[in-house]
């Protein structure tokens, strides 16, 4: 059932006073769990918790014919798909279009933050290059899936292994792994989602505060040497955000992100 | 009267002298459950409490939905339920202009309704009753339907108990949806709170007991 409009209207109320309904302030985040290595099949795999919310993150690695625009780089592949039993509202069937957007908001961070080494993924100029497929599954939607599958595939990327690859047979053995990881820069993106309820701004909202929210600023931000930068950025939703709004949102972003970019990178190493 | 939990397929019992209730079948010789809950044996009949599983509209239920479509003579109702709820202009108590029903209930608002038919294409609703019509202020919460009759307790005592620790207004829908409204948004937090540590307790005896406790401490 969707939200009502008394619901909503309480989830109003309480924001003009500063405060959630599960007490945590407008910009706090829920608790992290990430675990790596949950796939046996998979060369790297994570599950990652944000309060309730749980993703599964998987990457495999296959080779291919690189595209005739980049003949000396690797590709990356990803898709989100939102299961029918994390959620009443998503129904089985090809993607939705929010969860092909949700795909193109993480791969863009990815892809623009530099996080992969696509020049090492070439095997031979024009011929062959390994591809990175990354396939990321909603497993509970508490609310904020989209910040929860951007970690998640940071930390399968971060852990994922080459399978071995027979040159001769130009075959990938999949099932057994190497040592070599894949090839990462220092640039981990992370996504922080900003969500407008009513005239306030807050982070990772549970399930009725994204219902009654009108609109969403997906910020993907990276450390490019010593600065730390944004990558990319991506606005959806009806409703128009104005130009302080907005300066003060990417402010607040940038110092969150400082804040949470060590914890993250600690819960990914710690295996 | 025994009880026991008991999964879709399961045996509960053998023998011509008992008669299928809610949820059992009959397979030859045999009753056998077709939901999971608690198999109840009383006198002949065999029936299932269900402890999971969608609401199913049953008449004179009192029931909590959200407006979702406005026709030419009345409003389209999701009760949470697997059908389609419609409540005519005629079973209002009250006069509406009729060209102009958003008026008094707007897509998105919630009303308190009665079953009044159970039809092949959907479920009748009505509002002609004492403490019917649109719901004003307050907040919704939902929880499993099957837990309403522990929400509400023996003869309303443990909704009784949380309604006057909590200083709230509640209405139990049967159909699972809770309406909360309190002086403040922490009273409603709080009265919610309360439904919860009922509604994930199911297998606890002496609840009410419990809960009383549990108020009382958490008030403080």
């Amino acid at each position: 059932m969707e939200i009502s409009n008394l619901t909503k209207e309480r989830i109003h109320d309480y924001l003009r006073a500063g405060k959630r309904f599960d007490g945590r302030g407008l910009f706090d985040y829920r608790d992290i769990v990430i675990e790596t290595g949950i796939s046996k099949n998979a060369e790297g795999s994570a599950r990652v918790k944000i309060g309730d919310t749980e993703v599964v993150a998987g990457v495999k690695l296959g080779v291919s014919e690189p595209y005739p625009d980049s003949p000396d780089e690797g590709a990356l592949i990803s898709g989100v798909e939102h299961l029918p039993l994390s959620s009443p509202h998503f129904e089985s069937g090809p993607p939705s279009i929010h969860a092909i957007e949700m795909a193109r908001i993480v791969d863009r961070g990815i892809r623009e933050s530099g996080f992969i080494d696509f020049k090492k993924l070439c095997i031979k100029e024009g011929e062959k290059a390994w591809t990175v497929f990354l396939d990321i599954y909603s497993i509970n939607d508490a609310g904020n899936l989209m910040d929860a599958s951007a970690l998640a595939a940071v930390a399968a990327l971060k852990t994922a292994h080459f399978p071995e690859y027979d040159k001769d047979a130009d075959k990938v053995i999949f099932g057994s792994l190497t040592d070599k990881k894949l090839p990462l820069t220092e640039s981990m993106p992370i996504t922080l989602t900003y969500y407008k309820v009513n005239n306030a701004f807050i982070l990772d909202p549970i399930s009725l505060e994204e219902e009654s929210s009108d609109m969403r600023i997906s910020i993907a931000m990276s450390r490019q040497g010593k600065k730390v930068i944004i990558n990319a950025c991506q606005k959806s939703g009806e409703v128009t955000v104005a130009k302080d709004e907005l300066i003060s949102i990417l402010e607040k972003a940038m110092d969150k992100w400082k804040q949470i970019e060590p914890k993250v990178a600690k819960l990914i190493d710690k295996k | 009267m025994s009880r026991e939990v008991v999964i879709p397929g399961e045996t509960i019992i053998a023998g011509e002298d008992y008669l299928p209730g809610d949820g059992v079948r009959r397979e030859g010789n045999e009753l056998v459950a077709s939901r999971f809950g608690l198999a109840e044996i009383s006198g002949r009949l065999v029936r299932i409490i269900p402890l999971s599983g969608v609401y199913i509209p049953r008449r004179g239920n009192i029931v909590i939905g959200r407006v979702i479509d406005i026709t030419f003579n009345g409003w389209s109702i999701d009760i949470n339920a697997p059908y389609l709820a419609f409540l005519p202009i005629i079973e209002c108590p009250r006069f509406f202009n009729r060209y102009d029903l958003a008026e008094n209930a707007d897509i998105g608002d919630m009303i308190v309704a009665k079953v009044l038919n159970i039809k092949t294409r959907g479920v009748d609703l009505t509002l002609k009753g004492r403490g019917l019509g649109k719901l004003e202020k307050g907040m919704i919460i939902a929880v499993n339907s099957n837990k309403v009759p522990r929400v509400i307790g023996k003869e309303g005592s443990m909704i009784n108990l949380i309604k006057e620790k909590s200083k709230c207004d509640i209405i139990v829908g049967q159909n699972g949806l809770i309406w909360l409204k309190g002086e403040t948004i922490e009273d409603e937090l709080f009265s919610e709170k309360a439904i919860k540590f009922v509604t994930e307790r199911p297998f606890v005896e002496g609840l009410t007991e419990k809960t009383k406790e549990w108020l009382e401490e958490k008030k403080k």
